[in-house]
């Protein structure tokens, strides 16, 4: 009701005070976690390397750099092969999980999503293996490389399929079996039925996934710095400028080049999801496919296939972080996984980011949990609630680099208060949860509105204070709902690179950012091990998360039976 | 008879949209209010402007005296009980009936006795340790009753409280809250759209429409004398006949005239309305000399189960039609079928004029 006409000043209650109060505090950390790093991002294109304002300068020489802005063609480029071949594979392959009658669907399913497990150099490193100077397979490529292009789609295939599969799931899921049953009531041909019912249903979906794919490859860094060779993209030219040559103002102007086309991808995909109404109403009747024995064969083939190329990728990092040297002596052995004999943080760094990630899965989860329900439950305040919503939303169209970038211009400007967090655990947990802020937001805001708007209401008319309510009642109703915002933030803490390599110092040095530094030096095996140990911890931890949903919530949440 | 509530002046604006117009409005201590209208009269805004939930863009509120108007929904004293029930899921019926006791430092002793005493009262007397979802709807709502009236507020505010109800639970419920009011003699607003349900259970009803206030009177009075074609149309079925005023007792439809009660506030020439109940039409032993008889002939006849509703058509004229109800005795003695050409008769004290 925030369109209200004021004119009555009305009486605050002590919730109402407390809410705003909260508001504020969220809008001030927001401000500080995202707002204005981002600003000290964008003034930094604007000086020189000494600090002096110098206008358009650095933009000029950017773009009168031919080898630059190669880079950001060749970013383009990519991220439109990959789309192209993802988009289509991810539909076939989520229309199999979700319209044929699958064996072991849950497999499939469950195969599907373990990219996500893993930092983006692993499928570059499984390539290397294969394909690589010296790979397996590397007669098979004649005079080709894998370093370049085509290494790069390929890998970013394997890295980005998890994600349209899951948005394409979701889009497919949701079918009104309905329509189905009308189409074929009135004759209409299978073909006929795919594109009148079935495609126009996906459509947002579609739309959406290919824009979330573009955005992942525009913005990825750790795949184009394995196997990119002397391709670069955007991603590579803001590493090489900030840490190579310690351009800052020039990182910076590669930085602002790279959140436009992300920015310009969230944006559209804001304006389409707009427009999309409920497909399916509460009367829809679900869709539930009967067996074909022609088509489920087909698409059953298809899912081997694609799960084969998976674990064959996830499969060759395994092995090589297991052989003793590579192509020579095929013998196992765990040495690799000495971490120590490769990178003197050893091991360290693996509890580094366990540590990271749990920091940012209990800070993140209360933060992003609490700050929703504040912006969701005040009453009025709606310019400040509008200023949250915007800070809640800008990670999502900010590349992991750039924000990384922009922590470094903000948080080790001297005269900066919070200075102190520079180079410390405490940074890299902030900047993480400020990356993946939007989805935690997005997913508590959701869970938040499905709850009956009148709970405050009764509590109020009982005389109970709102945050009693929100412990006692709203919080634990949420719980799945919070549960998920936990895991996310724990697995994309785990493997993420890109935000956190600008921002680490010796002793907080993270197992993604060692495996990309052992990379880098050589020793593809130890890289790949810690690769391997990473995916194994976040997978074990989403796992842990499944069987407790399944067996120890349920016992929790007895009030959700009827 | 002290007033509870005041309202003077109250409206609310949503940009250049006027959900409230100046509405005032007392509640008589003990009273069981009803706010009956359309979807999107305003009924539901000016029951959340009372609560304070959404606050109105100016006017005032008074409650036993003390001023209301600013103050936040924490510091008013009311309970609420939503179409939707809005329990909490999570605890059990006990704990959501003393979720408001918990709060006022009472013992647990007293609070479990209390509790007890409002399941017995709304008649779950077994349901405490049972979960919401595990209740049919309507024990559910009993329950958001029993949780509104724990802390004995002075005021029942009731949102369409037995809309998401099916019908014979809403028509038991009915009953049910009527009785418990009157037990607790709570005064009590109920918004509702059902005219039957409003009719049945308040001691007053306020009719709305567009934001206004177009009628307050006790239910028989809404019903006899609707003050206005809206209230008319609105509450119960009306035949509305279009004529002009003759003179302040006459109005002539189609030619013909018919006799009425005086009509005060309307100039003679005028087009009016003139209403009748189809209840209202008479049909048997018409005396010889009764005024405003109208020769018809049997339309349609549809039969509703109780009774059957006629739609005649005047004989001299085919543009005036008369919906009447008949009752299935008065059928079968007249032998009544459509094509039946009958005399019937508008008794002058049963018209209403609208203009």
């Amino acid at each position: 009701m925030s369109l209200a006409v004021p004119g009555l000043k009305v009486g605050l209650s002590r919730d109402d005070l407390m809410m705003r109060a909260g508001v504020v505090v969220l809008a001030g950390v927001l401000l500080v976690m995202v707002g204005l790093p981002l600003w000290a991002l964008l003034a930094k294109g604007f000086e020189d390397r000494d600090g002096k304002f110098i206008g358009l300068a650095n933009y000029v020489s950017y773009f009168s750099t031919p080898a630059l802005f190669q880079s950001a063609l060749n970013s383009l480029q990519v991220a439109s092969v990959t789309t192209v071949i993802v988009v289509p594979l991810a539909f076939v392959y989520a229309y199999a999980l979700t319209r044929t009658v699958l064996p072991m669907r849950w497999l499939f399913q469950g195969i599907s999503l373990i990219p996500i497990f893993a930092p983006s150099l692993l499928p570059g490193i499984a390539l290397i293996y294969l394909f690589g100077t010296q790979g397996f397979f590397k007669a098979l490529l004649g005079d080709g490389s894998i370093y370049g292009i085509d290494g790069i789609v390929i890998a970013q295939v394997f890295y980005c399929f998890p994600h349209a599969t899951l948005i394409l799931t979701t889009a497919l899921a949701t079918a009104d079996a309905r329509l189905y049953e009308a189409a074929d009531v009135l004759g209409a041909s299978r073909r006929r039925v795919f594109f009148t019912v079935t495609l126009p249903g996906a459509k947002y979906g579609l739309i959406s996934a290919a824009l979330v794919v573009f955005t992942l490859v525009m913005t990825d860094f750790g795949i184009a710095k394995v196997i990119g060779g002397n391709f670069n993209v955007l991603a590579t030219d803001v590493y090489k400028k900030v840490i190579g040559q310690q351009d800052f103002s020039m990182g910076a102007v590669v930085g602002m080049v790279l959140l436009a086309p992300a920015a310009l991808a969230f944006l559209v995909d804001r304006l389409v999801q707009r427009k999309q109404v409920a497909l399916l109403t509460a009367r829809a009747v679900p869709l539930v496919p009967r067996p074909k024995f022609a088509r489920d064969l087909f698409f059953t083939l298809f899912c081997l296939l694609v799960s084969a190329a998976i674990l064959a990728i996830l499969g060759m990092a395994i092995w090589g972080s297991l052989i003793k040297y590579w192509p020579y002596n095929l013998g196992l052995t765990l040495d690799n996984y000495d971490f120590a004999k490769f990178d003197s943080n050893g091991w360290d760094s693996y509890w580094n980011s366990v540590r990271m990630a749990l920091g940012a899965a209990v800070f993140g989860t209360v933060l992003m949990f609490t700050g929703a329900w504040l912006n969701e439950k005040t009453r009025g305040f709606g310019m400040m609630r509008g200023v949250v919503q915007l800070l809640a939303f800008l990670p999502m169209a900010v590349p992991g680099l750039v924000l990384g970038l922009g922590y470094i211009f903000f948080f080790n400007a001297p005269n900066n208060p919070l200075n102190f967090l520079y180079a410390t655990m405490g940074i890299l947990v902030l900047n993480t949860v400020a990356h993946f802020y939007t989805v935690g937001h997005l997913t508590a805001t959701t869970a938040l509105k499905q709850i009956d708007p009148e709970f405050e209401a009764v509590s109020a008319s009982l005389k109970v204070p709102i945050w009693k309510t929100f412990v006692r009642v709203t919080a634990p109703i949420c719980l799945p709902a919070i549960l998920d915002i936990a895991i996310y933030l724990f697995v994309n803490a785990m493997t993420t690179v890109s935000s956190v390599i600008f921002l680490y110092a010796p002793d907080t040095k993270l197992a993604s950012v060692a495996a990309v530094n052992i990379e880098e030096a050589g020793t593809t095996a130890a890289a790949a091990a810690l690769c391997v140990v990473i995916v194994l911890t976040s997978a074990a931890v989403k796992a842990a998360h499944l069987i407790a949903d399944r067996f120890l919530f349920a016992r929790l949440q007895v009030w959700r039976r009827r | 008879m002290t007033n509870y509530l005041e309202v003077r002046n109250l409206s609310k604006r949503f940009g250049d949209f006027s959900a409230l117009g100046d509405v005032s409005l007392d509640v008589v201590e003990g009273e069981f209010v009803c706010f009956l209208g359309p979807s999107g009269c305003g009924k539901t805004t000016l029951l959340r402007a009372i609560a304070g939930l959404d606050p109105q863009t100016s006017g005032t509120i008074r409650q036993k005296g003390r001023d209301v108007s600013a103050l936040p929904p924490a510091q008013r004293d009311f309970g609420i009980v939503f179409q939707s029930y809005a329990l909490f899921p999570n605890l059990t019926v006990a704990a959501n009936v003393g979720y408001g006791l918990v709060n006022r430092r009472q013992n647990r002793g007293a609070i479990a006795k209390r509790v007890t005493e409002l399941l017995a009262l709304v008649g779950l007397p077994d349901a405490g340790p049972k979960y919401p979802a595990q209740l049919s709807g309507g024990q559910q709502q009993r329950v958001a009753l029993a949780r509104a009236l724990a802390t004995s507020p002075g005021l029942l505010l009731l949102d369409e409280p037995l809309s998401a109800l099916d019908a014979r639970v809403r028509l038991r419920l009915r009953h049910e809250i009527k009785a418990l009011q009157r037990t607790l003699g709570v005064t009590t607003i109920m918004v509702t759209h059902d005219q039957e349900e409003a009719l049945t259970m308040a001691d007053r009803i306020v009719v709305m429409n567009h934001g206004a206030i177009e009628q307050v009177g006790m239910p028989q009075e809404i019903y006899r004398r609707p003050a206005t074609a809206f209230v008319a149309d609105f509450v119960g079925s009306m035949n509305f006949l279009a004529g002009t005023l003759m003179a302040p007792d006459k109005v002539r439809v189609a030619g013909v005239d018919f006799a009425c009660p005086v009509q005060d506030g309307l100039a003679p020439g005028q087009k009016v309305s003139l209403c009748i109940r189809p209840e209202d039409v008479r049909v048997r032993d018409l005396p010889a000399d009764i005024s405003n008889r109208v020769p018809v002939e049997v339309a349609e006849l549809d039969f509703v189960g109780a009774f059957c509703r006629a739609i005649l058509r005047a004989r001299a004229s085919a543009d005036v039609a008369v919906t009447a109800d008949f009752s299935s005795n008065l059928i079968r003695d007249l032998g009544v079928d459509i094509g039946t050409k009958l005399d019937i008769a508008l008794p002058p004290d049963r018209l209403r004029v609208f203009a």
